[in-house]
């Protein structure tokens, strides 16, 4: 395990949660892009947690815009940097709800032009900025303020929708499993095109969990099986380790349902298609993996 | 009933009182409350309408818009850039004459990124054809949008309205509220242009220009027909409720040499600088400026007026300063002041008018 | 008027603590307003809350530059923050803790909010309650009367041991 970069371009004056996992995520994201770097920021906690002005809390480039627009707008900055010989790092970092909802159009025509970026989305499945509403990415049974029965709905399969558009490299990632992400955002920005990481991001005032356990419920979410840690590049999937394993011998979902408050008296049934739908994106990864679909 | 609330509480209270039959919203500071009580509200079935969590608010005002055209009533609410972001449909609301009521909860717009009240996202939406009017205080944010539903709904109007309320300052703001039963006040909802499958009819087709201006005309002519409607309407619920409003709310303005002009929650600061300067021997009064479209006419002849605006349009001036000139002829002192929640307060406001230039602008903490 | 400027963090409840202030002060028959400073308002930041109590009714929605009493319900916060600012001369300032400093110039009210929160297992999220207790403090202090903050209570959470500890605080606070 290489030792990482020391600089820190996150410091210790953001405006965060405690127990945040995607300013700590932020953290080894900027260590692997370095400094030649633009965060293309939208509507979302991290546009609040750089601080106030005249303060930020960021040592980088924050491009802040608005709600829908992020990727739209890296379309623009990548072109213009790369038209003058710039090779900037253009990385639109978004929640959920800036990506899975209001954000997918950007996100989709910016994927479909071969715009050269890293669009990561921090998902920690909710308007956390707002105070918690349901977004697209909410799973099924999850208590959040517009949602008050447990959402009834399933969680948008954003990676298949990404994985459609055929880009170079795509991720998913986790912030309780810090050295792989880093690695991941390394890879992708080695690689001329658009790229996509989704980084689940547990989140305490969301899940309603008390903010020392954030490390903790991340891997859990890997541990059950529930959250698959996987990249693919030019079309070929490679499953990490300790997705395989999970996949192998998963811990029981409920150590990861009853940690967290938003679960609570979620009903079998929802419990049930939580299940369901994660066999199945087990399945099909393993099939994509081995070649036979 | 009596209780307290917030205005976000108040305003997603009476729009259950006004049974809606769909919600589209999405949510944004300082507006969340509303959304999150209305989904409460139909989780717990004391309001049977759907809920739909769209995804973006130009979904939500076409989803209103569908929804309406379909016969259904429909509420939604949002603030600064989500309603820029349905501009479009907006105009849209209007033209296909909807009848769709909106909380907007005024925000100052980015960038920077600003959550605190400001009236120029309302003001830019001025041209859309959507009845505007701007409360100051819970009970009002409640009264005003059960009146929002029987107004916009009137055969004479068939318009939407927007029902304004300034972000924190009131939107989050805890005072008493008495709410009603509002009984047969507002009627059940009729379009008259529904969807009508015995019926069909193409809505919105394609519109020539010998034609097209004759529906802006229809438009134009509702919205004049809105103000005598909106009196009415006024009228029927202080009859019934007990409390009046009108397009304004003065204050000490019968002997009034100078008026100070505001609209939200600075219209009422302002009654307080009046008590003050009225100590000080200046005869001066508050005219909190409720309706905004269609604008009223003012009875401001022969005074002094400050305008505070809340609000900007560049390269031309503050909205209701010029809104006010034009209208009366009468030549305003223009403060603006309170852009983006700057703190404004009734000694400052004193100072306004005690500091008055007619015709001069004045940016509170700007200008000398 | 009156008014009062309560100093939190996010998640403890400042914000409802006016609006129980609020709440208590109108079953008195008064007029109030309660309302937040809102800032990035994420866990654990400093929160300022603020609330007015009149007889007639209240026309102001600026700030509360001026305070009649400054509540404190997370003593930490007076590190970065002057809690004292604006507040009027021998204004009181009632204080989250087992043990008051002495502030020149105004009577100090402390009373250990948390403690008597923990004695009930009041824990939600981490977090002791301190906004139910606090009323009851604050009723001792003469700001509401003891039916009212009780009744507020009661009407806005279901867990009666808000009352509970809203009672003991009356008890324990020291005059």
């Amino acid at each position: 395990m290489n030792p990482l970069p020391a600089e820190e371009y996150v410091h210790k004056c953001t405006t965060a949660c405690a127990g945040c996992t995607s300013s700590l995520s932020l953290r080894y994201i900027l260590k692997a892009a370095g400094p030649d770097t633009v965060l293309v920021v939208p509507a979302c906690c991290t546009a609040v947690l750089q601080g106030v002005y005249p303060a930020t809390a960021m040592n980088v480039n924050v491009y802040n815009i608005a709600f829908a627009a992020a990727a739209a707008t890296a379309s623009g900055m990548a072109a213009a940097f790369r038209r003058s010989g710039r090779s900037t790092n253009v990385i639109c970092y978004a929640g959920d709800g800036g990506t899975v909802d209001i954000g997918i159009q950007a996100l989709s025509g910016a994927l479909e032009r071969g715009t050269d970026f890293l669009y990561i989305c921090y998902d920690n499945e909710a308007y956390g900025n707002t105070g918690m509403q349901r977004s697209g990415a909410t799973p099924i049974g999850a208590v959040t303020t517009t949602t008050p029965g447990g959402k009834t709905d399933e969680k948008k399969d954003i990676d298949r929708i990404v994985a459609a558009h055929n880009i170079p490299y795509m991720a998913t990632a986790c912030a309780a499993y810090p050295q792989d992400l880093y690695a991941k955002v390394k890879k992708a920005l080695s690689i001329p095109g658009p790229k996509f990481i989704h980084l689940l991001s547990p989140c305490p005032p969301g899940w309603r969990y008390s903010s020392e356990r954030s490390v903790e419920v991340g891997k859990l979410a890997v541990k059950t099986g529930l959250w698959v840690l996987y990249e693919r590049e030019r079309g070929e999937l490679r499953i990490n380790p300790a997705s395989k394993a999970a996949m192998k011998r998963p811990a029981p979902v409920e150590e990861y349902l009853k940690v967290q408050g938003r679960f609570k008296g979620i009903s079998d049934e929802a419990k049930g298609m939580l299940v369901a739908a994660m066999e199945r994106h087990h399945r099909r990864l393993l099939a994509e993996e081995a070649g036979t679909c | 009933m009596l209780t307290i609330a917030t205005g976000n509480k108040a305003v997603a209270a009476a729009a259950r009182e006004a049974r809606p039959g769909v919600v589209a919203a999405y949510p944004i500071t300082p507006q969340t409350e509303i959304v999150e009580q209305l989904a409460t509200y139909v989780a717990e079935g004391s309001l049977d309408a759907d809920y739909i969590p769209v995804e973006s608010e130009h979904s939500a005002m076409a989803a209103c818009i569908g929804a309406s055209a379909a016969g259904a009533r429909t509420f939604t609410a949002t603030s600064s850039h989500g309603l820029l972001y349905m501009h479009e449909m907006l105009h849209w609301a209007a033209g296909a004459r909807t009848p769709v009521v909106m909380a907007n909860v005024n925000r100052a717009l980015g960038p920077g990124w600003n959550t605190w009240a400001e009236h120029t996202d309302a003001f830019s939406q001025r041209d859309t054809g959507w009845l505007q009017v701007f409360v100051a205080t819970v009970q009002e944010a409640y009264d005003v949008t059960l009146m929002a539903f029987r107004i916009a709904e009137d055969e004479r109007v068939l318009l939407p309205v927007m029902v304004n309320l300034d972000g924190f300052s009131l939107s989050h703001i805890t005072q008493s509220l008495e709410t009603v039963e509002v009984g047969d006040f507002i009627p059940p909802f009729r379009l008259p242009h529904a969807i009508d499958i015995a019926h069909p009819r193409g809505y919105g087709t394609l519109t020539p220009p010998d034609i097209y201006f004759r529906f802006r005309w229809d438009m134009e002519r509702s919205m004049r027909a809105s103000r005598e409607v909106i009196a009415e309407t006024e009228a029927e619920f202080a009859r019934r409720f007990g409390r009046r409003y009108g397009p304004t709310e003065d204050y000490r303005c019968e002997d009034a040499d100078v008026v100070v002009v505001a609209l939200g929650t600075l219209g009422k600061e302002a009654e307080v600088a009046v008590d003050i300067l009225r100590n000080e021997g200046v005869k001066a009064g508050s005219m909190r400026l409720r309706w905004f479209r269609p604008f009223p006419a003012l009875d401001l002849a022969g005074r002094e007026v400050v305008v505070i605006d809340r609000d900007y349009s560049f390269g031309f001036g503050g909205v209701i300063t010029h809104s006010i000139r034009s209208t009366t002829g009468v030549e305003p002192y223009s403060v603006i002041a309170g852009l983006g929640g700057q703190e404004v307060t009734y000694d400052d406001i004193a100072q306004f008018v005690r500091q008055r230039e007619a015709g001069k602008e004045f940016w509170f903490g700007v200008s000398d | 008027m009156f008014e009062i400027r309560i100093h939190s963090r996010g998640g403890q409840g400042g914000v409802t603590a006016a609006k129980l202030i609020a709440q208590a002060a109108f079953h008195d028959g008064k007029c109030a307003t309660a309302f937040p400073f809102y800032g990035a308002e994420r866990r654990g930041a400093p929160v300022v809350s603020f609330v007015r109590i009149s007889d007639e009714p209240i026309k102001v929605y600026s700030q509360i530059r001026n305070p009649d009493m400054v509540v404190v319900l997370d003593a930490s916060v007076m590190d970065s923050t002057d809690v004292l600012a604006g507040l009027k001369e021998s204004g009181p300032v009632l204080i989250n803790t087992a043990e008051p400093p002495a502030i020149e110039g105004h009577p100090v009210h402390a009373v250990d909010l948390t403690g008597i929160a923990l004695a009930q297992d009041l824990v939600v999220a981490g977090s002791p309650i301190l906004n139910t207790p606090v009323l009851g403090a604050l009723a001792r202090l003469g700001l509401v009367s003891k039916e009212s903050a009780l009744a507020a209570i009661a009407e806005t959470f279901d867990d009666p041991r808000n009352v509970a500890v809203a009672k003991a605080a009356y008890e324990e606070m020291q005059l």
